[in-house]
């Protein structure tokens, strides 16, 4: 069935792009509720970590369970340099993008060098850190207090207020992320990155310098990590510690995993589709996690790959003769 | 006073000890990093709240929530991760089933008893003698018995029983074992009943120990037991014991010395920097790439 849709979505794709973008453009006229908008803006940010995670994880193969932890890292450095300096966005964006980047190059330079599960392990215990860092270094980061009224983010001088404003941001950051995740797919680093994922002994003995790929991606992976920490600061005006805990690493990786790994469409689709479903299991309550995690077992029991997880927008492209340049998302295996 | 940090240290990570062997001979099977240990440890400690409440008797109680604990780890390993390896799924989708299972445990007794912690009898409370100037309890001596009972009994199976033969063979190659007549099924159920009751084991004696249970226990070891198994070196049983009791000790001492704020944080630091030295554990063997 997911074999004929992704055909289905292949032969209307440009109707289906220019639908789509549509859609995203006039989404907050339409829906004009402040929550359904609310939604929309988060699950857009998801996408930005959803997509970035999904290039170390599924494009190279190294799994982690620390993405949060980058996150975190943005948002605090975001939130601090907008509460303690007044700078507009355009500094606490670039301030998140760069403490991000060279955290994921501290936690990558040692540690890409272990092997899959031993790294697996260890960035969840990076996660483990950071966060209880954040909540107990009080001078900077007010611990379990948090920090709040963090301002709107303001772009030289114009403050992006509305919710609707807001929202344009977040699908200019997706358009950015997915631009990089895009480009370094189809690059030389790519195809080397790719080649790491499916045997690393042998990419090296091709003359591919593994580490050199894997601390560039993750450093990448950090910084759009990062990027959407800043945003997520600046959108809610408050952050504390729960917000970047290991449960929130393994949600992005959850929605990873959901969308397929290594699918740029398929990260797409479980960021957005795993952040309506709590939403609609709201009205349950107490019952939400169990369903969540229930749900979660299914999904692995039907379809373990993920939804697009064993589907090569490039391969199906080629066979139906559309010529490769066509494909839309990434590939997988 | 430093005495004293490493005999709590020890008596803590005796407890981890226990339900890391589980993780990582579970580990050592499947290549499978086990979420749901942690909520078995947790489902344990509540079930043999539970049933003591219901029937009065605390060891029959006991030993019966460790037959259940055993059976729900025979249950994730029978309904959910036997049909994926059926299926010739990736590994990474074992992983997140864990992961699900380990929601359902942990919000299924959320939702039964109540998220507030409960109190537990303490059952092992003979008094305390002293070493020094430090204090231990009986409740201290009886964990680390109990663990290092256990620990021997184990490596005896491990290590001298047809069964524990059978275990590592299908660590070692699952396929092989397969062909020698061994059936790999029923290992894999065995390994995962095992972890199941040592988790259930360290869970009430941990609550016993701090003498009251709540539903996010499961969670707090969760990332603690990684950390011991692969400190050790995963899949090797001595690493996990040293791994647990070397996490048991760094956290009290780092409490009582440094910080308690930052205790995690400085025991999984010294996590990282030991792996950067020995990137397989303290015991773990060095891996060749085989092409």
């Amino acid at each position: 069935m997911i074999d004929k849709f992704s055909e289905f979505l292949l032969v209307h794709k440009k109707l289906l792009l220019c639908l789509t973008l549509a859609l995203t453009a006039v989404f907050p006229f339409v829906f004009t509720s402040q929550y359904v908008i609310r939604i929309a803006t988060i699950a857009l940010m998801y996408v930005v970590l959803t997509l970035s995670l999904n290039l170390i994880s599924g494009m190279m193969g190294q799994v982690s369970f620390g993405h949060s932890a980058f996150f975190g890292i943005g948002a605090y450095a975001a939130a601090l340099t907008v509460t303690r300096t007044g700078l507009g966005a355009e500094v606490s964006f670039l301030a998140a993008i760069l403490l991000a980047g060279v955290f994921g190059a501290l936690l990558g330079l040692p540690v890409l060098r272990l092997k899959g599960y031993y790294f697996t392990i260890v960035t969840m215990v990076f996660c483990e850190i950071i966060r209880i860092v954040e909540l107990n270094w009080m001078s900077v980061t007010r611990g379990p207090l948090g920090i709040m009224a963090i301002g709107k983010p303001s772009f030289f001088g114009f403050t992006l207020r509305s919710q609707t404003q807001l929202y344009f941001l977040a699908v200019i950051l997706v358009a950015v992320a997915y631009l990089v995740v895009h480009n370094i797919m189809n690059s030389r680093i790519g195809n080397a990155i790719m080649a790491i994922r499916d045997d690393e002994l042998a990419a090296s003995s091709m003359g591919i310098n593994v580490f050199k790929y894997k601390v560039m991606v993750f450093v990448i992976a950090s910084m759009l990590a990062g990027l959407a920490g800043a945003f997520y600061a600046q959108y809610t005006g408050y952050i504390d510690p729960t917000n970047f805990s290991s449960v929130k690493s393994n949600e992005m990786l959850l929605m990873v995993i959901f969308g397929g790994l290594g699918n740029a469409f398929g990260s797409f689709v479980g960021a957005i589709v795993l952040t309506i479903i709590p939403e609609l299991l709201r009205g349950l309550s107490i019952y939400r996690q169990l369903i969540y995690g229930g749900l979660l077992v299914l999904l692995m029991m039907v379809r373990p790959q993920g939804l697009f997880g064993s589907v090569n927008f490039k391969y199906l492209g080629q066979r139906m003769g559309m010529g490769a340049k066509e494909q839309k998302g990434g590939e997988t295996k | 006073m430093l005495l004293q940090q490493i005999i709590n240290g020890i008596t803590i990570g005796s407890t981890y000890a226990l339900v890391a062997i589980g993780f990582t001979m579970v580990f050592g099977v499947l290549e499978l990093t086990n979420f749901a240990n942690g909520s078995l440890y947790m489902l344990g400690a509540y079930l043999s709240l539970m049933l003591y409440l219901a029937t009065g008797n605390f060891w029959v109680s006991f030993a019966g929530s460790i037959i259940l604990t055993g059976a729900a780890g025979y249950l994730i390993e029978r309904l959910a991760l036997r049909h994926l390896r059926q299926k010739g799924a990736p590994k990474l989708s074992a992983l997140i089933t864990t992961l699900g299972m380990s929601m359902l445990l942990d919000n299924l007794v959320m939702i039964c008893f109540g998220s507030e912690s409960k109190p537990f009898p303490n059952k092992l409370d003979f008094g305390r003698f002293t070493i020094g100037s430090a204090v231990v309890s009986y409740t201290q001596v009886i964990i680390l018995a109990v663990a290092c009972i256990l620990m021997l009994i184990l490596s005896l199976v491990v290590y001298k029983t047809k069964l524990g033969k059978a275990m590592r063979c299908t660590a070692q190659n699952m396929e092989a074992a397969r062909l020698m007549g061994i059936n790999t099924n029923q290992i894999i159920a065995m390994t995962f009943v095992i972890a199941g009751a040592l988790a259930c084991i360290s869970g009430t004696l941990v609550g016993m120990y701090y003498s009251s249970i709540d539903v996010s226990m499961g969670s707090m070891i969760g990332m603690k037991i990684f950390a011991s198994a692969i400190l050790g070196g995963v899949g090797v049983l001595p690493g996990a014991v040293v791994g647990g009791l070397c996490m048991g000790i760094l956290e009290t001492v780092v409490a009582g010395f440094v910080s308690s704020g930052y205790r995690d944080a400085i025991a999984f630091t010294v996590l990282i920097v030991v792996l950067l030295f020995r990137p397989s554990g303290l015991f773990g063997k060095k891996q060749i790439n085989k092409v």
